[in-house]
């Protein structure tokens, strides 16, 4: 990738320009989570005192000690959001990897169609059908287990993830498909064995879109689904350190980035993979 | 590839087991929503046809007040990102010394659980203790402590910049992109002819990145209106329905109140005006790279 410095430098001010739009862009990202992790190290006496101090005064991670003496489950609450999180990606790989492969090397009628309804669908959210969702799981008798949770998850996420898979599969040479025809390797044999290993980064990324996007969802089908704390997911039930009183912020955000720790170290170290993806799913859509 | 059946047939084995499991828990409670919104039915379970009597209840004054903010507060949450995210592509499209730690930094935002980031904000919102308050009277901008979520207001905008801020990342990514992908022969031949940066910005790559913005745009539209979590979170609709989009006063009926009826009635209102944003989006895209899509 070529870049304007090719042509012509940047000159002194132009460069400290940049670095201030740079910052003033990246303090308006961050900002929630630097407060947020100097509110986590603050004794909860000085977050409710008067004037307000940005600093810590003898800071200490005591909140991420007692967080979890004050709300007993809360390991729980973790291991529910990556379970159900990883089980609904796994779902969605399973029902995208055909669906895309299919929708990018094969033509056939009705497929734009078909495509469009899947767009279409990935513009209803799961708040907007959510009464029938409860009579449906209510009927399915899962209300107050995972499945109330994992159920809804996958579809509302299969749409996209087929989108950019295929343009992901779409670009992978057809050659190698006739290739293998030429050798007398089935439909099935081909994709398992030619097409899905080049396909792997791009697996990745849709892996971690939906990982993500399954994480973001929990709240609404949590909130509505399940009242169940075993099965509680982390977005949900955070609110138990919403006390009777007044809430332990501290503690609350000590456990947020307990929480999400190990989804950001994961993260990452695909990063790469991440960045590169989105980009080119988006570019060619 | 010639199409012989056999292929056709197994395409569409590869695609039932996901076209079927969208259609059982998303087309069918499409269809669930249509028929209960002309039933009464609520948690008693009594459902009786009504015909058109939750349509009739809901087309009144204060709808009429809920429907027009779900807009106000779309149109600007949207726009804000549009700008902020142009901001940001063409900032970190800069070739400066840092720049992929400055584009990993941008992501937290999108990975994050949305309903943690939300928390973060509401006591960053706080009005005795959080940042804001606090740095506004510390720069003695403000003579007291200003409570965000307490007043209609200053409510609206705080969960419309929480909004902005869930959005920005992905925005940004996107249009960075579309910003890469613009052929570097136009900025060299610009650049012969004498252009500046500023020209060259104004002239090749804001127009050139229209089709990625209206693109954008839709679909931040679509996500945007059906907001829910931010608003539940920070302020659940008030102070004094102040805060009360359409989703949100949909899940306040439904499910709140469990007049499933009346909820459903809502739900399908916000399926006709997501249709008709579908319907643009098609069009626009459409019109935008015609010789693609099947």
């Amino acid at each position: 990738m070529s870049s304007p410095a090719m042509i012509d430098r940047y000159r002194w001010w132009e460069i400290v320009l940049i670095y201030c739009g740079i910052a003033l862009f990246l303090a308006f990202v961050l900002s929630p989570f630097v407060e947020g992790f100097l509110v986590s190290l603050k004794p909860l006496s000085q977050l409710f005192s008067s004037p307000y101090r940005f600093w810590p005064e003898n800071g200490s991670f005591e909140a991420y000690r007692t967080m979890w003496v004050s709300v007993p489950g809360f390991g729980r609450y973790i291991f529910n959001s990556f379970f159900i999180s990883i089980i609904v990606t796994i779902v969605v790989l399973c029902l995208v990897i055909p669906a895309s492969y299919a929708f990018a090397r094969f033509e056939f009628r009705g497929m734009g169609i078909l495509l469009g309804a899947f767009l279409t669908v990935n513009m209803f959210s799961g708040a907007v059908l959510l009464i029938p969702l409860f009579r449906l799981m209510r009927s399915m008798g899962v209300l107050n287990t995972y499945l109330a949770m994992i159920v809804p998850g996958v579809a509302f996420l299969i749409p996209s993830a087929i989108w950019l898979l295929r343009t992901y599969m779409i670009r992978i040479p057809q050659e190698l498909n006739e290739a293998a025809y030429m050798d007398g390797a089935s439909h099935f044999y081909t994709l398992r064995r030619v097409i899905l290993p080049i396909a792997m980064p791009g697996i990745i990324v849709v892996a971690i879109t939906t990982f993500i996007g399954a994480y973001a969802q929990q709240f609404i089908f949590a909130l509505t689904f399940n009242s169940k704390t075993e099965y509680m997911p982390l977005p949900v039930g955070l609110f138990a350190y919403f006390g009777k009183q007044e809430v332990i912020w501290n503690e609350l955000m000590a456990a947020s980035f307990v929480g999400i720790l190990p989804a950001m170290v994961v993260i990452f170290f695909l990063q790469r993979y991440l960045v590169g993806g989105l980009t080119a799913g988006a570019v060619k859509q | 590839m010639s199409v012989q059946k056999s292929t056709v047939i197994f395409a569409w084995i590869l695609l039932l087991p996901a076209v079927l499991y969208v259609m059982a828990i998303v087309a069918y409670p499409l269809v669930d929503t249509f028929i209960l919104s002309f039933t009464d039915a609520s948690l008693r379970k009594t459902t009786n046809w009504v015909g058109w009597v939750n349509y009739e209840k809901i087309f009144n004054a204060t709808f009429a007040e809920v429907i027009l903010r779900t807009f106000i507060w779309t149109f600007f949450s949207v726009s804000i990102k549009m700008i902020i995210g142009t901001f940001g592509a063409t900032m970190l499209n800069a070739a400066v010394p840092g720049r992929s730690l400055f584009r990993l930094l941008t992501m937290p935002p999108w990975i994050v659980p949305m309903a943690i980031g939300i928390f973060m904000w509401g006591w960053m919102y706080n009005g005795q203790f959080g940042m804001i308050s606090g740095l506004l009277q510390r720069f003695g901008l403000t003579d007291g402590p200003v409570a965000f979520l307490a007043y209609g207001s200053t409510a609206f905008w705080a969960t419309i910049i929480t909004d902005v801020w869930i959005g920005v990342p992905l925005v940004t990514i996107y249009f960075l992109a579309a910003i890469q992908s613009i052929p570097k022969d136009l900025y060299e031949a610009a650049w012969t002819d004498g252009a500046g940066r500023f020209y060259r910005f104004r002239r090749i790559t804001l127009p050139l990145m229209v089709p990625a913005i209206i693109t954008m745009s839709m679909l931040s539209l679509i996500a945007t209106f059906n907001s829910f979590d931010i608003i539940w979170i920070l302020t659940q609709g008030g102070p004094s329905g102040q805060t009360t989009t359409m989703i949100i006063d949909t899940y306040q009926t439904a499910i709140g109140s469990k007049k499933y009826g009346e909820g459903a009635a809502r739900a399908v209102l916000i399926c006709i005006f997501l249709s008709l944003f579908c319907f643009a989006y098609f069009r626009v895209t459409r019109r935008l790279n015609p010789e693609k899509r099947a």
